[in-house]
């Protein structure tokens, strides 16, 4: 069984005359566990709300989306949160952190919604990604490869099954792109977890070796690019 | 932890308005402890204030003018009455002290009070407890111009065995209408913590003929302060038919706390319009809570968005906002305390320098847990509005931009 598979996903949002526009409109994609695969999206493809939607931050309005055997649209969204928090690890392109609490506290906050605040294992995630002498130091005193390298530590933390990565690399420079692409297949494959990265950079996407176009997989990002 | 944890960083993020909102929170609560305290311990001790009397003999007019004078030495005197009328009170057998006092002139606006040694020797003005000089001082000698000066009028005017005064005409302070005489200070008395430590006592017949008063003044008498015998219940009925019903010339002021409890009950008024003053700011400083924690939300939507993609619930974002609001009041209820303490002492100090009553501002008063929980739940309560709106916060809008 794979551990994504959607079938016939759609959302649209409302517009501001009450209209509807879709944004996503999937027919069939799937996932295999410990797989690291990568979707090439331009701006306006609704890659951020596809991984919306895998996240179970969005609910779709039709279709199937099974993540590790449990039904996404069935489930509420108190249980969805609690799915988000034990199974997935996100990466946003401008990396979220947390700017009131050190990179430690971003980690362990991440981690208390799952499977419970682990301190050494935070302390010890963080040491693999570089930061073993920046535990106590806030994002802002970080420099952007720093911050992203503690983006990816978070979403590590609690050893998800499958790590969501939106334009992981887009902030960042040449070889701080190299570095923390490097750095999140690496740790992905170490922990044991599928990845799902969604990017616009030619240089990102070469170095997967399973690429789809979301204009392809995304109906609705074909009628996007069209019009 | 981790609710405790978002708490705590977000009071700090927000340091000057938790700041503000827990300084108002904190007046507030320091501001209903404060007058409810003041309330009821000014109730009490007033009421409970006799000095050891329970009644008081004077000239035909008010009972409580009668007792705010010769007890409270406040107000004054409504008039005199002849020495005759102490004599025949004296000789009731039912009268266990009857101690004469005239009043009419002050040193430097403390009173002087002219009366006999029986003071010193006859009255407990609490049980066991009798108006005693210091050691190194005594009780005056009636035949001599020799004061002994109550504790908190002593330190006040720095005066101290040895010393020599000339006391003032009237009860105010005036310094063109200085006496003749000079007295000399024989005794300090012990703390009371009654009216009677803002006294300077001087012999009867020194105030009674003090140069410049008339020379009626001379067996006159301002009151008579009365103590029963034990084991005569009746006595204080029948001489208050006798003095106010029968007789037409003389007040007889029992029971004394009754008396000044229609003061209080004068000013009750006041009370409730200082209480309403103090809830009000209570509400206004609640509504603070709500409207500063309300009015960062939109700062707070990134974080509240983040927390939600790391999986918190909505129950928790809720909570936190709720608890945030409920610490501010918690913070501002500890700071209440000293408020409280700043208020209180403050108060119980112009009351003491005012009346020589004490108040005790340590003594429990329900609203002493009543403020403190009940602003900490207003608190909670405001917090509720921005917890709504902090769980409505919709996720992917304020997660990225979208693409």
């Amino acid at each position: 069984m794979p551990l994504l598979e959607i079938k016939e996903l759609k959302k649209a949002y409302v517009t501001p005359d009450g209209g509807t526009h879709l944004v996503v409109d999937v027919p069939a994609f799937t996932l295999e566990a410990k797989v690291q695969e990568a979707l090439a999206g331009e701006s306006g493809s609704g890659k951020t709300t596809f991984l919306n939607l895998i996240a179970g931050i969005l609910k779709p309005d039709s279709g199937s989306l099974k993540l590790a055997g449990n039904e996404m649209s069935s489930l509420g969204e108190s249980d969805r949160d609690r799915l988000r928090a034990t199974t997935i690890g996100y990466i946003f392109q401008t990396f979220n952190l947390l700017q009131g609490f050190t990179c430690l506290e971003n980690v362990l906050l991440g981690m208390s919604f799952g499977p419970g605040a682990d301190r050494a294992h935070a302390t010890e995630i963080l040491k693999r990604v570089g930061l073993g002498n920046r535990l106590d130091h806030y994002p802002r005193q970080l420099s952007t490869g720093q911050q992203q390298r503690v983006a990816v530590a978070r979403a590590l933390a609690n050893r998800p099954k499958l790590v969501l990565a939106d334009e992981p690399t887009g902030n960042l420079d040449g070889r701080n792109a190299r570095e923390s692409l490097a750095l999140i297949r690496e740790a992905c494959r170490e922990n044991e977890a599928a990845l799902l990265l969604v990017s616009h950079d030619p240089n990102v996407l070469a170095q997967f070796d399973t690429l789809r176009k979301l204009t392809e997989l995304n109906r609705a990002a074909v009628q996007e690019v069209a019009s | 932890m981790t609710l405790w944890l978002i708490i705590w960083r977000s009071l700090r993020q927000h340091a000057l308005s938790t700041f503000i909102t827990a300084l108002s929170i904190a007046l507030a609560t320091g501001l209903l402890m404060s007058v409810w305290t003041i309330k009821v311990q000014s109730n009490n001790a007033f009421t409970s204030m006799n000095c050891g009397f329970d009644a008081v003999l004077g000239a035909r007019g008010s009972k409580l003018q009668l007792v705010l004078n010769s007890i409270f030495h406040l107000e004054e005197s409504p008039g005199n009455i002849a020495w005759e009328h102490y004599e025949t009170i004296k000789q009731n057998p039912s009268i266990q002290a009857a101690i004469p006092i005239a009043v009419g002139d002050n040193f430097h606006g403390y009173r002087l009070v002219g009366t006999t040694t029986n003071l010193f020797t006859d009255v407990e003005y609490v049980p066991g407890k009798r108006f005693t000089p210091r050691p190194g001082g005594r009780a005056f000698d009636a035949e001599y111009r020799e004061a002994v000066a109550g504790s908190f009028a002593a330190e006040q005017l720095g005066l101290k065995v040895g010393d020599k005064f000339q006391p003032y005409h009237g009860l105010i302070f005036n310094e063109n209408d200085q006496h003749a005489e000079t007295y000399v200070v024989v005794g300090i008395m012990e703390p009371s913590n009654t009216p009677a430590d803002r006294v300077i006592w001087i012999p009867l017949a020194g105030l009674q003929k003090m140069t410049g008063h008339t020379a009626a003044s001379a067996d006159q008498l301002s009151a008579v302060l009365i103590k029963f015998k034990a084991g005569s219940p009746l006595i204080g009925k029948q001489l208050e038919q006798m003095y106010n019903k029968q007789g037409d010339r003389l007040t007889f002021a029992w029971p004394i706390a009754m008396i000044v409890a229609q003061l209080f009950n004068k000013i009750a008024w006041f009370d409730r319009v200082l209480a309403a003053v103090a809830v009000l700011v209570a509400v206004v400083a609640a509504g603070s809570v709500l409207a500063s924690i309300y009015n960062s939300m939109n700062e707070r939507r990134r974080d509240i968005a983040i927390l939600r993609a790391l999986g918190a619930r909505k129950g928790t974002i809720f909570s936190a906002v709720v608890l945030e609001a409920a610490s501010i009041g918690a913070i501002g209820a500890v700071a209440g305390l000293a408020v409280y303490g700043m208020i209180t002492m403050a108060a119980a100090q112009i009351i003491r320098a005012q009346t020589g009553v004490v108040l005790d501002v340590t003594a429990f008063n329900p609203m002493m847990i009543g403020a403190p929980v009940g602003l900490i739940v207003l608190s909670a309560l405001c917090g509720v509005v921005p917890a709504v709106k902090a769980y409505r916060t919709n996720v992917a809008d304020n997660l990225t931009p979208v693409s």
